[in-house]
């Protein structure tokens, strides 16, 4: 039991120095800018110190947790069903591991909500609270739908084995004509939207997927064909939310 | 008291956001694969922390990430800093070199990015190095926030920039290494973290509310998008020079063999 107790210590602390990590880098360089260009000290200095706490403590609880529960049961599943099963389920897993780890997502709640601020006070959208929580929870689940149809799209892809570039290029065609038909206030959104969508959780897991896949068929190289998947995980979100922008306009 | 109830408030948020995850994979496991869950304890502790991680993360976001990204956005374009009130995009140079050094420090020490350089240096049987990728990255994210700030301050369509980016990614998609296209794909994706995406979003938003005649809601965003778009380009181009590299030293040891 003191065994079992001393090893969780050490993971949290292991993964405790990872989030310091993560953190460290920008606390220099403000403290930089702050001390050196802007010569003002920072204001609020204790609230900033206690946020970046929450942020590093939260952030290790996070991903220990992730570690712990989620990540060894879905990339066992991820294999399982890589390796055999109907094609069926395998396109529905990947649907709704895409859709799950995007709702997931730490940075996608936060823009989320930023951009549902920044929509209200721009009077795009109602200023209520009430207005503003669907908005950003349309955003997410826009986003969520987005990723689980990407990773479909993906993993066809390498069970036929085809080319991941012209699968990129029609995705940047239809980004440029939807850009020339989607409000403009939408159009900043979308485009961020991509890079949000692919972080702490649908990273690890979406890999297993198609790094399994790929290992699994014969004949497929896991470099060649298991990467890909979050690329388009990235780009399907910029086209989903244009067309969410569309709709509510 | 006002510190723990967004606390609770935000604990109770994080239940909805979490709960779908673990519906579909409990769910997959118990009635598609019939299987039982394997040490149920463990991932119920887990699950415990989850719960609280992300509560505590995006209680912290509010307090720290968001402040500090606003602060600087407005400390950097202040008339009384700027030393002029009719600035023109020449005199926002701070704001550019701060959002390049923000982009280059988060993405350089990224584990995502690490992890990526090592399967890539292997693949490639030594043209890439670990340390080389990891800086071509880094300096791509730098140029892509900084030309994101740049985009802002100016005003000129965030869309333009973007299909100018896809010209040149679809371009160097003909000549650069066959393997190493998906990767670079995908490196888009995973540089910008947890931490580094509030952070950036907020620079963004504080930069389009301070500098004068810009509107956050059009201008606001974007910086984001150049950060996943120009490391696809720099990991091709790195990809690029060290093939060339190779094949000209090629070159010069048969030149060499044929002298001898």
């Amino acid at each position: 039991m003191r065994a079992a107790m001393m090893q969780l210590l050490r993971d949290l602390l292991r993964t405790l120095r990872d989030s310091v990590r993560d953190l460290m880098p920008i606390a220099l360089v403000v403290a930089f800018f702050q001390s050196f260009v802007v010569r003002a000290p920072l204001p609020d200095l204790g609230g900033l110190i206690a946020g970046a706490l929450l942020v590093v403590v939260g952030l290790t609880l996070f991903v220990r947790g992730l570690e712990m529960g989620l990540f060894p049961i879905g990339e066992t599943m991820a294999y399982g069903f890589a390796r055999k099963g109907s094609v069926t389920w395998l396109l529905l897993f990947g649907f709704a591991l895409g859709f799950g780890t995007t709702i997931a997502e730490p940075a996608l709640i936060a823009v989320a909500d930023e951009a549902a601020a920044v929509a209200a006070q721009g009077q795009a959208i109602s200023t209520s609270e009430a207005a503003q929580r669907s908005y950003a929870y349309g955003l997410r689940l826009t986003v969520a739908l987005s990723v689980g149809a990407a990773v479909v799209l993906g993993v066809v892809r390498i069970l036929k084995g085809w080319p991941i570039q012209w699968f990129i290029m029609v995705g940047y065609l239809l980004v440029v004509a939807m850009t020339a038909i989607a409000p403009p206030e939408i159009i900043g959104i979308a485009y961020d939207s991509g890079g949000v969508t692919t972080s702490t959780v649908t990273v690890p897991l979406v890999t297993a997927l198609g790094v399994g896949l790929a290992q699994s068929i014969r004949g497929r190289n896991p470099l060649l064909d298991g990467f890909g998947l979050i690329a388009f995980a990235s780009l399907t979100p910029m086209i989903f939310v244009m067309a969410y922008g569309m709709l509510i306009g | 008291m006002n510190v723990l109830e967004p606390l609770v408030h935000a604990l109770v948020n994080t239940v909805f956001d979490v709960l779908p995850i673990a519906a579909i994979l409990l769910g997959f496991q118990l009635v598609v694969l019939r299987r039982p869950i394997p040490q149920l304890k463990r991932t119920l502790i887990g699950f415990g922390y989850v719960l609280m991680g992300l509560a505590l993360f995006l209680a912290g976001l509010e307090k720290v990430l968001f402040p500090i990204g606003r602060l600087m956005a407005k400390s950097l374009t202040d008339p009384a800093f700027l030393g002029t009130a009719a600035a023109t995009w020449r005199d926002y140079g701070w704001v550019y070199a701060f959002a390049a050094a923000i982009g280059f420090a988060t993405t350089v020490a990224e584990p995502a990015l690490i992890a990526v350089s090592i399967k890539a240096s292997e693949v490639s049987g030594g043209t890439i190095t670990v340390w080389g990728l990891r800086t071509a990255v880094a300096i791509g994210v730098a140029i892509g926030i900084a030309l994101g700030a740049f985009r802002i301050v100016t005003g000129t369509p965030l869309h333009w920039y973007i299909i100018a980016g896809y010209v040149v990614v679809i371009i160097q998609t003909f000549f650069a290494p066959r393997m190493i296209i998906p990767l670079a794909y995908d490196s888009g994706g995973v540089t910008t973290s947890t931490v580094t995406v509030p952070l950036v979003a907020a620079l963004g938003l504080g930069l389009a509310t301070n500098v004068p005649g810009r509107s956050p809601l059009i201008d606001g965003f974007g910086l984001i998008a150049f950060a996943s778009l120009f490391p696809v380009m720099s990991v091709m181009g790195y990809a690029q020079l060290g093939e060339w590299r190779t094949r000209r030293a090629t070159r010069a040891r048969l030149a060499r063999a044929m002298q001898d």
